[in-house]
């Protein structure tokens, strides 16, 4: 077998522009999710009816559906229905679907862990409800949730690798498109394993440091 | 129309079935796979030789990094180029999601196993109990219950993640699906379909996970 190295330095820019789209995608991902993730919570916690039911439905069936199911009913299905949504949107609502269900869990779990005793000592202040949410429960909460928030954001970033199949011209998309037209099966997926590299190590490291930064915070606090 | 898509799932349901079969034959297969090789890994994890344990976790961060599908692809496209070997879509699957199960489940093990407090080996130990005592009545049993819940949930998430091996030229539940809409043109109704198919796959696992943590909490 021979490597072909020229294959790599001419494919080279084609992959830039494809890493770009799906960061791209992964970070409007990421941002919905955590503004679901949060509405989700404070949704949640409204004294309406059924409001927690309603979220918890929510989550359910986001997270117990595989993504690439939920992608083929937005892009197939829904056209039957006369909605026609470009396969990056029907990608970025279906990362979001997903992501904002792990999103309002996380939270959740942080919200919880913000003791009682906080919320009544806020009160006895005088605090205002919104104060009290901005500046004691919210600070402490996000704090608390940050490493499986962290954790939701790289899953994101790696479920991003299946958009190709509603024709997003992503990563992975890509690089089919490279194999099935120059049947170069390893170079293609040598330049799409380093992409993946590329994209998630950094993150990973980062959300590493910041682990031990809250880590560290929370000794003095 | 309601009562048209009905009838259309009705009719086409042995063909649905038959690639249900296809889809749970494939999971159940990695699961079981997965959750053995995660068990030994897990061990690995925490072995003295320093190798050892460097090669459980370049594994683990391997898969970590690398998203399910690009080593699907990996081992559909270029193992039969590199060993000049024809392997079918349903065993780089069974391969694949084995592989990825057992690195999420040697996480797991890893977890649950140094969780456990110190003390409890040193009173057992301390009690007299030979190492296999002390593994059998003390820290398995208690590695088990704070393993369980996760191990529940890595489960649907394996099922979940099934559904990916259509890309790969398996026959599996989605491909039926998609051979039935290329027929009919109706896509909704078998979207519709799988949607629902999956989620009463996957929810009776999620709450017995949710049920196990309640039961033992840590």
């Amino acid at each position: 077998m021979v490597f072909d190295l020229s294959f790599l330095t001419r494919h080279l820019p084609d992959f830039e522009r494809a890493l770009l789209l799906t960061v791209g995608l992964g970070v409007a991902a990421i941002v919905g999710s955590l503004v679901v993730g949060l509405l989700g919570n404070a949704f949640r916690n409204l004294p309406l009816p059924g409001a927690r039911l309603a979220v918890r439905s929510y989550v359910e069936l986001a997270r117990n559906t595989p993504l690439l199911v939920q992608l083929f009913f937005l892009y197939f299905g829904l056209p039957s229905l006369g909605i026609h949504w470009s396969g990056l949107t029907c990608a970025i609502l279906g990362l979001t679907f997903l992501g904002g269900s792990y999103m309002i869990e996380s939270i959740r779990a942080g919200l919880d862990a913000v003791k009682k005793e906080q919320i009544e000592a806020g009160l006895s202040l005088g605090l205002s409800r919104f104060q009290l949410v901005r500046h004691v429960i919210l600070p402490q909460a996000l704090a608390t949730a940050l490493p499986g928030v962290a954790a939701n954001c790289i899953f994101l970033l790696k479920e991003t690798s299946i958009v190709g199949i509603i024709a997003v011209p992503d990563l992975m998309h890509l690089t089919l498109g490279l194999i099935g037209l120059y049947y170069k099966t390893y170079e293609s997926l040598l330049l799409l394993t380093l992409a993946y590299l590329l994209m998630i190590l950094p993150a990973s490291w980062a959300l590493a440091r910041l682990e031990r930064r809250l880590r560290y915070g929370r000794q003095f606090a | 129309m309601v009562d048209n898509s009905l009838e259309l799932l009705l009719k086409n349901l042995p063909l649905l079935l038959d690639g249900l079969i296809s889809t749970l034959t494939i999971a159940l297969a990695s699961v079981i796979l997965g959750l053995l090789l995660g068990c030994v890994v897990g061990i690995a994890h925490l072995s003295r030789s320093s190798a050892v344990r460097t090669a459980a976790k370049i594994y683990l961060e391997a898969f970590r990094i690398i998203p399910v599908i690009v080593w699907l692809f990996v081992a559909f496209f270029a193992i039969p180029i590199a060993f000049n070997l024809t392997i079918s879509g349903e065993t780089a699957a069974i391969l694949i999601l084995s592989l990825w199960g057992g690195a999420e489940m040697s996480d797991l093990v890893r977890g649950a196993l140094t969780s456990i407090p110190v003390a409890q080996f040193e009173a057992g130990r301390a009690l007299g109990l030979s190492e296999i005592q002390l593994y059998r009545q003390i820290i398995i049993p208690q590695a088990i219950r704070r393993l369980l819940p996760g191990a529940v949930n890595l489960i649907t998430r394996m099922i979940k993640t099934t559904s990916l091996v259509v890309l790969v030229g398996v026959v599996d539940v989605v491909k039926r699906a998609q051979q039935i809409i290329e027929r009919t043109h109706e896509a909704l109704p078998l979207y519709a379909f799988l949607f629902v198919l999956f989620f009463i796959l996957c929810y009776p696992l999620s709450l017995l996970s949710r049920w196990l943590e309640r039961k033992w909490p840590t």
